[in-house]
């Protein structure tokens, strides 16, 4: 069974469809790319499979359970976790709170605890600490900890973006544009980042970008969305080819990096 | 050692505090006008921090805080005046009565955003207030009577020490972080599996309820309640008590409740002028101290850590908090 | 039946001034999301300078001109001074500012003018009833009616049919993009004022004479209710504005006058919970979904 079944998924604004009839299934562990112009329906991809946006029309089904009215954190609980386009870190918190708030999905204690400081609050807390500590290490975070989130240099903000979404334990990982504002040293970075974190957290990956390098060089198989439609979908070296994404592209800054 | 040490610390000052103003009173040293302006101090330190939870920490805006204290002191006044019932009875339901009120209001408008949360508590308040003057039986506009004293030293001080332990707590655990991540993006918070709606009401009910105990020990130290004392006034001085304070330091509201009681103590005398200094205040440190004058840091905890430090030799060292 | 056309009578007169008020409320929403909670208080401003002027022994019109000519330039000096440095630091940090402002207004006015109620003097608008239907028609209801359709009709014109107007529509629809575009935001928002507060003198000099009333406090109550009329007709949107405070006016005054008086400020409250649960976009707003 397939990990991720989206079928015909559609969301209209209004009189405005930002994406129509999208399709996609992935297998566990599959590492897949979401390309197109900007305003081609990416992040609405995102948005609804993290249940930010109701469908129009059309089904997600993850695990074999229909992701449909459920809340977002219902949502993250099953196993999916996002960063964002622009990042949206918890400035004014630690690095430290902001991996451990993310970690809390995982383990928990209630209110009562909580109020009065009775033994499982000190075992949990010490649990969720350590988890998120080794996170941070493993990500080079560690010497942060204690800074607040917003004073990080932008390079380890994003880092830290794709800790946090880690310490929720997600099966399936959405990446929007992780390599937004990178040089390329960093953006190389990243993508051995990523390919590392797909295989030591068992994780299967979609990667909305726009650096085709990076894109082509760490996606197995790629989609392209142009005004809210599916316009191909194959490996990179077929979608390189492909006479209606180069159209679709033209014109379009990004005509510059396809062509490195 | 290092651990318990600021703690201890905290204990024996308040112990000290505790039993210095018990004999300030007993021997006639604190004189009764002072007496009451201390109770007055400890009611509004619980009113500010739990006000605090709410805007400071969870980052909504409630303006009901008047209302819910109503809420406590006429259903707890009527545990005791009007049905002769013990009095630890009445906390409960003052606080409980306080909070499920609290839920009524906040279930509707805290799924949006937070400033039609202070129109919809502003005009709570209101509706209480019309509410209580045309219930017979509590009084109406002519206010509730008898209702027996019941508050001392003791009771507005365990009072205050267990709220704010209690905020504490709440604030220091998973629970709390939630909230802090709804007031940073709440966004993400709900993409990092946040709750946000439920954290939302929680903190407001919790707020809620606490300020329902100030309204069961406001009633039970004056002894008589009047609908129009729970007017849009009460709620803007713990406004300013928070702002004062710092939004988001749980010291800086006790800080603040202090200097704004003791102030208004002094201008008791020219009420309109007290205001206008008061609205003038809130402007200022708004443009100037978005985060409230003494902002986001929490004062004698970190004096106390640094004594801590002092004492235990590790001056300098950066103490791993 | 002539007491159900008298109740609706009274409330659309009560409305076209909540209405009045609510085209500011929703103005100033619209092109930088805060609630003005000083709007209400610029309502009292505005109905004390109309009231100075006609004890001067100014007429009606030159009283309502100068009370919106100064509140215009009060309400521009509210937003410089209060608003405009703090409002893209912290949104709760603006609101807290706008309280602040809201009760510098009254207690100053309290201050130095008591809290006593005054009136207009008897002669500036000498009052006539006619009777048509066995309703009681008051002239002050066409008072009300009147003026508040001429300052509709010129406010429409404004927004739709000048390049100031355009450039409110704009930046309220997205700030940064009119920015880019060559619209000066910072005075189009206080252009926005200007217009809002104007509007609001104009309530002011009417609730004034309806209710023959003109005291610190009398700002409160209807601004807080015109802010709900015009989360009730869709916050942002000018008619709807208009629809929510003639719609609330008329609720209000029939509950009140089937026997509910007491009730008559909960009714407002009721309505606000009522479309946040239901509609929170209002009859006339467009739903706007947060970009991620």
């Amino acid at each position: 069974m397939a990990l991720l079944a989206v079928n015909k998924l559609t969301k209209a604004f209004g009189g405005l469809v930002a994406l129509n009839n999208f399709v996609l299934e992935m297998e566990k562990g599959e590492l897949v790319g979401l390309i197109g112009p900007n305003g081609a329906g990416k992040t609405t991809v995102f948005n609804l499979l993290t249940g930010l946006y109701q469908p129009t029309s059309g089904s997600i089904v993850f695990e074999g359970r229909d992701l449909r009215g459920r809340h977002p954190h219902q949502i993250t609980k099953m196993g999916i976790a996002r960063t964002f386009q622009n990042i949206r870190l918890f400035g004014n918190l630690s690095v430290l709170d902001n991996v451990k708030i993310a970690h809390q999905v995982v383990i928990n204690y209630g209110l009562i605890p909580a109020f009065l400081r009775v033994p499982p609050f000190y075992r949990r807390e010490a649990e969720i600490e350590n988890a998120a500590l080794e996170l941070l290490e493993i990500f080079d975070l560690k010497k942060y900890a204690h800074e607040k989130a917003k004073n990080l240099p932008y390079g380890e903000q994003r880092r830290l973006e794709i800790t946090r979404a880690l310490a929720t334990k997600p099966k399936l990982l959405l990446l929007d544009e992780p390599a937004a504002g990178m040089n390329p040293q960093e953006t190389h970075d990243l993508l051995e980042l990523i390919k590392w974190i797909r295989d030591e957290f068992d994780l299967t990956i979609i990667l909305i970008e726009h650096d085709m390098s990076l894109v082509m060089n760490l996606c197995e198989r790629v989609l392209v969305l142009d005004y809210g439609s599916l316009i191909a979908e194959g490996t990179p070296q077929e979608i390189q080819q492909n006479p209606r994404v180069i159209e679709a592209y033209l014109g379009d800054e990004e005509v510059a990096a396809w062509e490195e | 050692m290092k651990k318990y040490f600021s703690t201890i610390i905290i204990c024996l000052v308040l112990a000290v505090f505790f039993v210095a103003v018990q004999l300030g009173i007993n021997s006639g040293f604190i004189s009764g006008y002072w007496v009451t302006n201390l109770y007055l101090v400890g009611i509004n330190i619980i009113l500010a921090a739990s006000l605090n939870l709410i805007n400071g920490f969870t980052g909504e805006f409630s303006l009901g805080h008047a209302g819910f204290m109503a809420v406590g002191a006429y259903s707890s006044a009527i545990i005791t005046a009007n049905l002769g019932l013990p009095f630890p009875l009445a906390v409960i339901v003052g606080m409980l009565a306080a909070a499920i009120t609290g839920l009524l209001v906040g279930l509707p408008t805290l799924r949006l955003r937070g400033d039609y949360l202070a129109i919809a508590t502003l005009g709570f308040g209101e509706i209480v207030r019309v509410v209580l003057m045309n219930i017979d039986y509590v009084g109406g506009a002519s206010g509730l009577m008898g209702i027996p004293a019941m508050v001392n030293w003791p009771l507005i001080f365990f009072s205050v020490v267990l709220s704010l332990l209690l905020i504490r707590n709440f604030i220091c655990s998973s629970h709390g972080r939630a909230c802090l991540s709804v007031r940073e993006n709440d966004l993400a918070a709900q993409m990092m599996g946040v709750n946000i709606t439920y954290y939302k009401v929680l903190a407001f009910v919790i707020g809620a309820s606490l300020a329902g105990l100030a309204g069961v020990l406001y009633a039970h130290y004056y002894t008589v309640l009047q609908p129009r004392e729970f007017s849009f006034m009460l709620t803007f001085d713990v406004l300013v008590m928070v702002m004062v304070g710092g939004l988001g330091s749980l010291t800086g509201s006790v800080v603040g409740a202090v200097l704004i009681t003791i102030a208004s103590a002094f201008l008791q005398a020219i009420p309109e002028l007290r205001m206008v200094i008061y609205a003038a205040l809130l402007i200022l440190s708004a443009v100037f101290r978005p985060q409230g004058l003494l902002g986001e840091k929490e004062v004698s905890l970190k004096i106390l850590q640094k004594l801590g430090g002092v004492l235990n030799g590790t001056v300098g060292s950066k103490q791993a908090h | 039946m002539p007491d159900l056309l008298q109740q609706l009578l009274n409330g659309l007169s009560q409305g076209s001034i909540y209405a009045l008020i609510a085209v500011g409320y929703t103005m100033i929403y619209g092109i930088i999301q805060l609630i003005n909670f000083a709007h209400g208080d610029v309502i009292m401003v505005g109905a004390y300078v109309a009231l100075g002027c006609a004890l001067m022994g100014l007429g009606l019109i030159p009283s309502l001109a100068i009370a919106m000519l100064t509140c215009a330039i009060l309400g521009v000096i509210i937003e410089r001074v209060a608003y405009r440095r703090v409002r893209p630091v912290s949104r709760l940090a603006a609101l807290t500012s706008a309280i602040g402002v809201s009760l510098f207004l009254e207690y100053t006015m309290m201050y130095f003018l008591g809290a006593d109620i005054r009136t207009f003097p008897a002669g500036f608008f000498p009052e006539r009833t006619y009777s048509l239907l066995g309703v009681t028609i008051n002239n002050k209801d066409l008072l009300v009616l009147g003026t508040t359709l001429v300052l509709v009709i010129i406010l429409q014109y404004i927004i739709y049919r000048t390049r100031t107007g355009k450039a409110m529509r704009a930046v309220s629809f997205d700030g940064q993009a009119a920015q880019l575009m060559g619209v000066n935001v910072n005075s189009t928002v206080a252009i926005t004022f200007f217009i809002g507060s104007a509007m609001a003198a104009a309530a002011g000099l009417l609730y004034g004479i309806y209710f023959n009333t003109v005291q610190p406090l009398m700002g409160l109550m209807p601004g807080l209710k015109a802010f709900i009329a015009a989360v009730l007709g869709g916050i942002g949107s000018v008619p709807g504005a208009m629809l929510g405070g003639i719609l609330l006016g008329m609720t209000e005054s029939l509950v009140a006058g089937f026997g509910g008086s007491m009730y008559r400020d909960a009714v407002a409250f009721i309505i606000l919970i009522l479309v946040l649960l239901i509609r929170p976009t209002g009859l006339l707003g467009k739903g706007v979904q947060e970009k991620v």
